[in-house]
């Protein structure tokens, strides 16, 4: 396969171009989940396109590749732009989220579209699934990573912390999660539907290497996800400070943009400063 | 012949969770030891205006299906009615074991409010439809399964189960569907209702697909076809009387239900009548496989569940 290896400045760009392209596929489905699919779309990026992640899209069961699970399937808007942009299928075919016999079903479904390890959506499955992936890596000696990519709102589910601690028994080395720390859930804030800080302790003291990161450093993503690659010791976790909403400012930062997708009059708005972003369009503000 | 106890056409379209929402209400100021439990869907399961009117007798557990349960059996064997409020999937679906051993087993009254049934869910596709939800309560020994079809049963069956001592299961949908059983009046757990009377063939639904039915039995007596149609609302306890009785007149049942083929309203009828009074029965369900994504009447024409395929299934039967 050939590497992909963007620079800062490329991953920005085309952060910004997968942006634009999951805010038109909201607004086709007509529904959706805009928040969390924009905050994690510069982590997603730099995975896909900064040299970190071994995969091939000529060959998406090829034995040897790093497995990527969505646990907190409902970002895959955003995922699903990722994958198209990756080379998975034509980024046209985004119009078609969330309708009749579409391959980009509302959440995730392993056997509609390849790229997927796995189906998700219903929260807190997913690093149980990364765990049982990490370990058959381990029994085949084989040299895989597992990439699971998880919301903080499912750290409220328990079969999360089950995992947990199976992967710190199984000194599961070659799991990586990423934590999609937004701070919102449905019912609003995750401190006051249910406190989750501070994740990195309750890490530290289940046995994982913790980093806390900015999620929208693209240099500092890379970073922890190859510093978390070289430990061979215990279980990763990264947690990626990340903004809801990023690059669209109305919807930044708020959890009533979590399950929502964007009006047509709201899409000009937001197309408009996402091109502005991309220098498409002459900024008014400066 | 349409009966008096619905209003057929409908008026107007309001969904079931809206029903519920209300009948909360009510059930709480009728009662203060109701509370309501929710696990990160309060909103679209219609808990916030509980919420509002009794803010220290709502209970946020975050997402955590199982917590939920174990958390309402606890409260119920203290004293508590607390209703608790998820998407079906996830509640019965994720919790099961815990509701079966600490709220069946416990035989304490947790009212269990399983939301976003069926096809009727739409574009969140298979993993957010429940379709195994009936069969899954069916089997538990102290659950009672109520299925309104549509939002006044919704409320009175809301209101119902807050009075009723044990265990209870209550079925909504997220979707607008016609309203058309008469406001006000009272659920009667254990009981059907026939609302359309006929005499060639007997169709028994539950949930906002009675309406369908009544639609393809209207149709159908241009063709000469004289249909009963049956709201089957209480699963269980179930009215074997009613269906009986009817299945006697008609000869042969047609059943309906957005849940899968296996396990729902069409076994309980088979399992009915084969020991009762054997007919003819044709399923109409959801045919052993997963959902998608796609609007509801959509889902339904591709899945057999239109009017259309209800006439078809009815012709079938008849002739
Ligand atoms: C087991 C389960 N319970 C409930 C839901 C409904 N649900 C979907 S997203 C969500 C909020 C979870 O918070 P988070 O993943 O942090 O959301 P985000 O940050 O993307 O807004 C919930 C409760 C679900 N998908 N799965
Ligand atoms: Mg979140």
């Amino acid at each position: 396969m050939e590497a992909v290896n963007f620079t800062e400045s490329q991953l920005t760009q085309k952060a910004t171009q997968i942006r634009i392209d999951t805010i038109k596929s909201l607004v086709s489905a007509g529904s959706g989940h805009s928040a969390g699919s924009l905050g994690m779309i510069d982590v997603m990026t730099a995975l896909y396109f900064g040299d970190v992640l071994t995969y091939d899209v000529s060959k998406p069961l090829w034995s040897e590749r790093d497995r990527v699970v969505l646990s907190n399937g409902h970002i895959c808007p955003g995922y699903y732009a990722v994958l198209a942009h990756a080379g998975y299928f034509s980024p046209t075919e985004l119009g078609e989220l969330r309708k009749l016999g579409s391959k980009l079903q509302g959440h995730p479904h392993r056997e509609s579209l390849s790229g997927l390890e796995t189906s998700s959506g219903p929260l807190g499955s997913g690093l149980s699934q990364s765990c049982g992936m990490a370990y058959t890596a381990l029994l085949n000696k084989s040299s895989w990573n597992v990439f699971c990519l998880t919301s903080d709102g499912e750290h409220q589910e328990g079969n999360t912390w089950e995992a947990v601690l199976f992967a710190a028994k199984y000194q599961l080395g070659n799991l990586i999660q990423i934590v999609d720390r937004n701070n919102i859930q449905i019912d609003g804030f995750t401190e006051d539907v249910m406190p989750l800080d501070s994740l990195n302790e309750k890490y530290q003291s289940f046995g994982w290497h913790v980093q806390d990161i900015d999620g929208h450093n693209f240099e500092a993503i890379i970073d922890a996800v190859n510093e978390a690659k070289s430990n061979y010791q215990k279980p990763s976790i990264i947690i990626a400070h990340t903004i809801p909403g990023k690059g669209v400012e109305f919807m930044e930062e708020l959890p009533e943009w979590h399950g929502k997708s964007p009006s047509l009059g709201e899409t000009v708005e937001a197309l408009y400063e996402l091109r502005t972003l991309a220098g498409a369009i002459e900024s008014d503000h400066d | 012949m349409i009966k008096d106890n619905i209003t057929y056409p409908s008026e107007e379209k309001i969904s079931t969770r809206e029903g519920f929402g209300e009948g909360l209400v009510e059930a709480g100021k009728k009662n203060s030891n109701v509370v309501a439990l929710c696990a990160d869907v309060t909103e679209s399961t219609r808990v916030h205006w509980f919420k509002e009117a009794f803010p220290d007798r709502f209970i946020e557990v975050g997402v955590s299906e199982q917590n939920l349960a174990t958390v309402a059996s606890g409260l119920a064997a203290s004293g508590k009615i607390p209703f608790m409020s998820a998407y079906a999937v996830f509640s019965p679906g994720r919790n099961w074991e815990q509701i079966r051993t600490t709220i069946c087993y416990n035989n304490v009254p947790v009212k269990i409010a399983g939301h976003h049934a069926g096809l009727l869910t739409g574009p969140d596709g298979a993993t957010h439809q429940a379709l195994e939800d009936i069969a899954l309560m069916r089997v538990l020994p102290n659950m009672t399964v109520l299925i309104p079809a549509d939002y006044c049963e919704a409320k009175q069956a809301t209101i119902a189960a807050a009075m009723h001592p044990g265990p209870v299961y209550i079925r909504f949908q997220r979707t607008n569907t016609p309203v058309f059983t008469m406001p006000g009046l009272l659920f009667e757990i254990g009981k059907s209702h026939v609302v359309r009377e006929g005499s060639d063939v007997t169709i028994v639904s539950c949930g906002p697909l009675v309406y369908s039915a009544i639609d393809a039995a209207e149709a159908l007596a241009q063709q000469e076809i004289s249909v009963e149609v049956i709201n089957a609302s209480s699963i269980k306890p179930f009215d074997v009387d009613t269906l009986i009785t009817s299945v006697q007149k008609t000869g042969a049942v047609v059943t309906l239900e957005d849940h899968q083929i296996a396990g729902g309203l069409g076994s309980l009828v088979c399992e009915t009548v084969s020991e009762h009074y054997p007919v003819p029965v044709k399923r109409i369900g959801v045919k052993d496989e997963f959902g998608q994504s796609g609007t509801p009447d959509q889902l339904y024409e591709k899945y057999g569940l239109s009017v259309d395929a209800i006439i078809l299934a009815v012709q079938s039967i008849v002739r």
